[in-house]
């Protein structure tokens, strides 16, 4: 029942976030404060990991191709569809669910500890919008962040194979190019979408109707951590089963 | 004006009020005392709007709370002013933007009238000179007069304190109550404090209404609480030895 009631309860968070929306000027300063925290302070990481989760997809797909009947640029190949198709997507949205949904879950958290929220609900501000939507436009530019995951993976996977004595260069980028479905990239920014909504609800969900202190913003982090990547590991699932069966 | 018509609440089953029935006068500060896990809070917080009610009315100035839209209700609570027990200052913002949030979002001032108005009522609350500081580098009076700067910034009609005076020391209570109560008489607004500061019901109580268990068991003003023999009062106001000689000195006099 505590489930029912809470996926209630996120879809009337949800309905509330779009009522009486904050004053446009107040609204524009903090989008831009959240695309900065959330998007570029995120560039980093992401830019980190991607290039080298890269270089080792190409590693183990090299190395587990003895056949020598299988070309070389396979390699190439392969490291695009998994970058593409999963890595950029999905694995760096569950990286996301730690790093930006903790951050957000934390930070409306003590908002409601110290008695922000309250003072915002008693000057009649819609404390969802104010608090929720913003976040929820600036992670609208979250494809963006994973573009750059895209291309960082799969640089990282050349760097890797080139320099490992893999294959070579021209083969690398051979595969890469090798049977390209453009609706592969329609579907890994559809699924980068649907996560960028729901790494702007879930953690703010646990953040807002958060009770208790300091202990229990702790908690509140992890139990939004826990759902947003079990929440994004299901959608993946059913968006895959959609899009490409 | 408030009026409070048989105010019930629980918590699953704990029936926190138990039917309460007051009114608050405009112009005049109202204390609600008691002990701890009396209510008060709780009972702020519904005429905050921040807890519903389970029966009862709640009157601002005639418009039944419960019975407004949604939108309505947030006019009014545009309306209010709020000094929490922590204060609840926005530690984001600097103390004279946390002055200026409500004037940006309400009004269509441009940024140097708000600034103006921010400085005059920070000026008004004994605060020059601190409008850059962050809330964190602000003493615990000091954070009281910010909050209480930005609950009257944008001239409201209710006032609403919850214990202002928790944390601070003797001298800095008596300039908060002090300050709240001119404010009240300044701009004529019907001010509601929560308190459980014998100093405050004497020095500013016009009003006092006192909650034990969830109800209402006495209600008076500063000048007939020392006559009260209401048992439950007596025993509360009355707990230390101090305030004991000061009856019995004040009943001799009278």
């Amino acid at each position: 029942m505590t489930y029912l009631h809470n996926i209630g309860k996120y879809f009337i968070m949800i309905g509330e976030m779009f009522r009486k929306p904050t004053k446009w000027s107040v609204m524009r300063t903090l989008i831009l404060k959240d695309i900065d925290d959330l998007i570029i302070g995120s560039l980093g990481i992401v830019a980190f990991i991607s290039f080298f989760v890269g270089g080792v997809v190409t590693i183990q797909t090299a190395l587990n191709i003895s056949n020598p009947l299988i070309p070389k640029y396979l390699v190439g190949f392969a490291t695009r569809q998994s970058v593409i198709l999963e890595f950029a997507p999905t694995f760096i949205s569950i990286i996301m669910a730690g790093k930006v949904g903790s951050f957000i879950t934390s930070s409306i958290g003590t908002m409601r500890v110290t008695e922000q929220i309250d003072a915002l609900e008693v000057m009649g501000i819609n404390a969802l919008n104010y608090l929720v939507f913003p976040k929820f436009i600036a992670l609208m530019l979250y494809p963006f962040v994973i573009s750059i995951a895209m291309f960082l993976g799969i640089i990282g996977g050349m760097a890797a194979c080139v320099y490992g004595g893999f294959s070579t260069l021209e083969d690398y980028i051979v595969g890469v190019q090798t049977d390209f479905i453009p609706f592969h990239i329609t579907y890994a920014f559809i699924k980068t979408f649907v996560f960028a909504f729901v790494l702007a609800t879930i953690p703010s969900f646990y953040g807002y109707y958060m009770k208790g202190g300091a202990l229990e913003v702790g908690k509140a982090s992890t139990t939004s951590f826990v759902w947003t990547s079990v929440v994004i590991i299901l959608l993946n699932y059913i968006l895959t089963q959609l899009l490409l069966s | 004006m408030i009026e409070v018509k048989d105010l019930h609440k629980s918590f699953g089953d704990a029936h926190i009020l138990k039917g309460i029935s007051t009114s608050f006068e405009k112009g005049k500060t109202s204390l609600v005392i008691g002990q701890s896990g009396s209510g008060k809070t709780v009972f702020l917080k519904c005429l905050l709007g921040l807890f519903h009610p389970e029966e009862g009315t709640i009157a601002y100035d005639g418009k039944i709370y419960s019975e407004l839209s949604v939108d309505e209700k947030r006019n009014l609570r545009a309306e209010m002013g709020m000094v929490f027990q922590g204060s609840a200052l926005f530690d984001s913002m600097t103390i004279l933007e946390n002055v200026m949030f409500p004037l940006r979002m309400f009004t269509r001032q441009s940024k140097s009238e708000m600034e103006d108005r921010a400085d005059f009522v920070l000026k008004r609350v004994n605060l020059e000179g601190a409008h850059h500081k962050m809330p964190s580098e602000a003493s615990g009076g000091m954070q009281k007069r910010v909050a209480i700067a930005r609950a009257i910034v944008n001239n409201p009609k209710y006032l609403f304190c919850d214990e202002p005076n928790s944390g601070l020391d003797p001298k800095t209570a008596i300039v908060i109550d002090n300050l709240i109560q001119e404010i009240t008489d300044e701009y004529n607004i019907t001010t509601i404090i929560n308190s459980h500061d014998m100093n405050s019901v004497m020095e500013i109580g016009e009003k006092i209404v006192f909650l034990k268990d969830g109800l209402k068991a006495w209600e008076g003003s500063n000048a007939t609480i020392f006559k009260t023999d209401n048992e439950a009062v007596t025993n509360f106001v009355y707990s230390s030895e101090l305030f004991k000689k000061v009856r019995k000195m004040y009943l001799d006099e009278n």
